[in-house]
């Protein structure tokens, strides 16, 4: 048992949903109680979809379970098909009707339906959504691809030269997190390149797109989370070869150019001289000076952060000082970034765990979830979203990819704007007196998100550590840290000075001192010891 | 035009299929704020968690007083013991949250399924943690409770806790259902003015001011979905005071007016302390009308505010509900709203939710009242729709929020006629 308060993912069924919901031409039936319903209005509300997802729910309730929830499923299966007359059926049973074990993949066999029906088993008490979204499309794929593979041994006829090189974008769905635009601006990419898209799966792919998915040259694998499975058995059956960086980022979108040329076939040099990213100028230009160094830390699903990790070391000379996913099944990936910055992983799907870590770092920008706003601005710390789960927000009215080189672009304003801009800063530090700046105020980019540090951060800052204690209740939090017997004393000047520093580094001052006192065995923190530990810790 | 007025036996549409509504842990959302210092723990699955995440649309930016335990491959397959697992989990919550006074233990459909007895597990660890925390249970799952249910079967849980009234206590009247405290405080100095000065509400603001209960108790109900509270009341000895739902001026009028008839108000005295609140809100449902009226409008079934709503909309606003669906229908409790209804309207019980949307769109109505599932698909049909989940989370019971109530009817039409582009 799991004390959750609140989740990254949602149950496997619902990844089920975002692939069958990405499709046309598809109905999952889903055996499930009513309540389940609930997961219509993430599409209807936060993608702000104009249909209903393509789902039925049996809605069983308690008196059914006596016996005839098999035939419910059946008639309701029966019904769906008939309504909505789709060309491919999913079946399957969210959590609780998995375990009443009605097999409605063998009840809808039973129903002889006149289009494919794929039945689904997504263990909802061991897997989550990503992996559901994983294994439906790859069970999918399957299904309408399988039968067109070539005999085990067949060699891949060359291309007609007439013909211009052609691959499948596989992974974008709907809830994803811009997948949209991703899928706008990689298209554009490659068509550049010289390279067609065949068929963009599942995004709005009709089964008959599935079914003809082996007949492109290769695959762009978009989001490993939800299509490396599919991408590694259509290697396997149609040797078809598959692309396996993630073009996040200039560097990546680079690399990403010259993996796809060099499997079409083709010159990467015109597309890479034309590129026409606005982030490694603005990287350069002397405002961005004030980036340098600015300590970072990274959550979100595996592909997303580790990208995310290299857009800040390599192109915005950020210091990558916490990274972490709350994908298990990619914890590899990001453990071998986290190597590569010096710093230890996170892999963790409990949200305590990562505002504690994040209250222990002390970063000055968190690139995350939707969770990580949540923590970052109860902490007082910038953020940028840059990874699913999704809010509403994360479906802009415009374009805003993430993926190649628009997607840098975004990239440099989303993380850039929340930080303190160089000036301000400057004068924000020169003169705390000024009776107009009010810690409250914070600066004025940040809006009404800047404010002092809760209670709660206070005793972040004040508990190292243990950082496990510090997300207590959110009042009366703070007080018992305050005045842990071992802490050394602030002299009443040194406090006052500490105040002159603004507030969005002030905990860390403090904590900065206290260690520095603490280490050097002062007992009393003088305005002296203040800027001893400056000196300490500068960097 | 003449309506016939009366729904008390008009036959009721009885759809089975699938339902578009939430289920009863839901009403976690507004409960864990109206009790300040209990904390709901679902047990169940990582869907549960889900739900009560997206349900609330937002997150909360404080920590919220509800989590999840969500049960796992080794707890069902026996290789951990359940009890022992809870007891775990309980014990880091309580530590993590000293604060907490009352926790309940919430059932889902898998634990409903699997038949974990939580009632015997909230013994246990009431025992082991009594007095600090009193632990309590009660189900929320969708196999048993639609949306608002949850709430009912909450406060029913509540009611065996709660203390006998004194043989010598005076009268005391007791409103029943989750209200905003603004609401609540309103309907308070009215009844004060009123000259009934035992007044107890329940769910109370904090857990440790239980309100006592005895056959001197009468029962108003604020919400029209408490039928298993009501009935657990009764069984303790109180007596229910029968009336409409406080929405709208009438509405608000007839249910003091039942308060007041039981504490033997005199009828001058009603009249000089209802009036200044009822005029004020007939003033601000004036211009409503003058908008809504004549407007058909139809209900999906979301929280069983549905009737009381439509006979709201219809005869202080002159609206015409076509369809009023609700997912249960409490005949009892709802006797007085029925009678008031027209008896045009057709009602529908459960759902069927392709054959109503069928029904919907050949209704063609002016606004469609739905959950946040439907909403949007309806919209791009060209339909105007108000969420039915606003209703419950904005204050819209009393003389006070009668106009915000015709508000949140008007504005959706409203924004179509403005929109232009």
């Amino acid at each position: 048992m799991q004390l959750t308060v609140w989740t990254y993912e949602g149950p496997p069924h619902v990844g089920a949903m975002r692939i069958a919901t990405a499709m046309r031409g598809v109905h999952y039936v889903l055996h499930a109680p009513q309540g389940d319903t609930y997961a219509d209005l993430l599409f209807t509300m936060i993608e702000r979809r104009d249909h209903r997802p393509p789902v039925t729910y049996t809605t069983f309730q308690a008196r059914n379970l006596g016996g005839d929830t098999a035939e419910l499923f059946k008639s309701a299966t029966a019904e769906a098909f008939a309504r909505f007359k789709p060309d491919l059926m999913l079946v399957g049973a969210s959590c609780t009707a998995e375990l009443i074990q009605d097999d409605p993949g063998g009840l809808a066999e039973a129903l002889d339906l006149p289009v494919p029906v794929v039945p689904l088993e997504l263990p909802a008490y061991q897997r989550k959504e990503n992996w559901g979204a994983s294994e439906t499309f790859y069970r999918v794929v399957r299904a309408l691809a399988g039968p067109h593979a070539p005999k085990p041994g067949t060699r891949r006829p060359p291309r007609a030269p007439d013909r211009r090189p052609c691959c499948n974008l596989l992974g974008p769905t709907a809830l994803g997190f811009r997948h949209r635009d991703d899928v706008r601006e990689i298209t554009t990419l490659l068509d550049r390149l010289g390279v067609d898209v065949a068929v963009t799966a599942p995004w709005q792919a009709m089964p008959a797109d599935i079914a003809r998915l082996g007949d492109a040259d290769f695959n762009v694998v978009m989001y490993p989370e939800i299509a490396l499975t599919a991408a590694t058995w259509l290697t396997r059956m149609f040797g078809q070869p598959a692309t396996k960086t993630v073009p996040i980022g200039v560097g990546a979108t680079r690399d990403f150019v010259r993996e796809v040329a060099d499997l079409a076939g083709l010159d990467p040099e015109p597309v890479l001289a034309a590129e026409e990213s606005r982030l490694p100028w603005y990287s350069r230009s002397v405002d961005s000076n004030y980036l340098t160094g600015k300590r970072v830390f990274v959550f979100g699903d595996a592909t997303h952060a580790v990208a995310a990790a290299r857009v800040a070391h390599e192109e915005l000379a950020f210091t990558v000082v916490g990274i972490g996913t709350y994908s298990r099944e990619f914890a590899r990936e990001v453990r071998d970034a986290a190597t590569r910055y010096g710093v230890e992983a996170l892999i963790t799907d409990d949200y305590l765990d990562v505002e504690a870590k994040v209250a222990e770092l002390q970063p000055e920008l968190v690139l995350g979830t939707q969770m990580e706003r949540h923590i970052a601005k109860r902490l007082g710390v910038p953020c940028a979203v840059i990874s699913a789960p999704v809010h509403v927000q994360d479906f802009p009215a415009r374009t805003a990819p993430q993926m190649g080189f628009e997607g840098a672009n975004v990239l440099f304003d989303a993380w850039v704007h929340p930080l303190m801009m160089g000036l301000e800063e400057h004068l924000l530090a020169m003169f705390r007196e000024d009776f107009e700046f009010r810690d409250e105020h914070g600066p004025s980019h940040l809006g009404v998100t800047a404010r002092a540090p809760s209670a709660s951060a206070k005793s972040a800052t004040a508990d190292d550590p243990a950082p496990a204690a510090t997300v207590g209740p959110p009042a009366g939090g703070g007080t018992p840290t305050d005045e842990a017997p071992d802490e050394p004393a602030w002299d009443p000047i040194a406090e006052q000075e500490l105040k002159k520093i603004p507030f969005f580094v002030r905990g860390k001052a403090r904590r900065n001192t206290e260690r520095f006192a603490r280490e050097t065995g002062v007992a009393k923190i003088t305005v002296e010891t203040v800027y001893d530990a400056k000196a300490h810790f500068s960097r | 035009m003449a309506t016939t007025v009366g729904c008390g036996d008009a036959p009721v549409l009885r759809e089975h299929g699938q339902r578009e509504v939430f289920c009863g842990l839901t009403g976690i959302i507004w409960l864990h704020r109206k009790i300040q210092d209990a904390f709901f723990l679902v047990v169940g699955s990582r869907t549960c968690a889900h739900l009560i995440q997206s349900a609330a649309g937002v997150m909360i930016f404080a920590e919220p007083r509800f989590a999840t335990a969500i049960m796992e491959e080794r707890d069902l397959a026996g290789l951990a013991d359940m009890n022992d697992e809870l007891d775990r989990v309980v014990d880091r919550l309580l530590e993590r949250r000293p604060d907490i006074r009352m926790l309940f233990l919430v059932g889902s459909c898998p634990s409903e399924v699997i038949k974990l007895d939580l009632a015997r597990a909230a013994s246990r660890l009431s025992q082991r943690h009594m007095p600090q925390v009193r632990v309590l249970n009660y189900s929320g799952s969708g196999i048993e409770t639609t949306f608002t249910q949850g709430e009912d079967a909450c406060l029913a849980a509540l009611v065996p806790c709660l203390p006998a009234a004194g043989p010598l206590d005076p009268p005391s009247l007791l409103v029943v259902g989750a209200l905003a405290d603004v609401v609540e405080d309103q309907l308070r100095r009215i009844f004060e003015a009123l000259g009934i000065t035992r007044v107890d509400f329940l769910p109370p603001r904090c857990s440790s001011a239980l309100p006592p209960v005895g056959p001197d108790t009468r029962i108003l109900l604020a919400q029209p979905f408490l039928g298993e509270t009501g009935r657990a009341l009764e069984k303790r000895g109180a007596r229910r005071l029968d009336a409409p739902f406080p929405l709208g001026a009438e509405g608000t009028t007839l249910w003091l007016k039942a308060a007041a008839d039981s504490f033997d108000v005199p009828t001058a005295r009603f009249e000089s302390v209802i009036r200044p609140g009822r005029d004020r809100a007939e003033r601000a449902l004036a211009p409503f009308k003058a908008r809504l009226s004549g407007r058909r409008i139809f209900f999906f079934p979301d929280s069983q505010l549905e009737i009381p709503l439509a006979r709201f909309l219809a005869r202080e606003l002159g609206m015409q509900p076509i369809e009023v669906g609700t997912p249960y229908l409490h005949r009892q409790h709802l006797a007085q709203e029925l009678a008031l209804l027209p008896a045009s309207v057709r009602l529908s019980e459960g759902q069927h939710v392709e054959n109503q949307l069928d029904r919907c769109r050949a209704a063609t109505p002016d606004l469609v009242v739905c959950g946040l599932g439907l909403a949007n698909p309806l919209e791009a049909d060209g339909m105007t729709t108000k969420w039915s989940i606003e209703l419950l989370f904005t204050p819209i019971q009393g003389f006070e929020q009668a106009g915000d109530l015709a508000e949140l009817f008007d504005r959706p039409l409203a924004r179509r006629t403005r929109l232009v582009a």
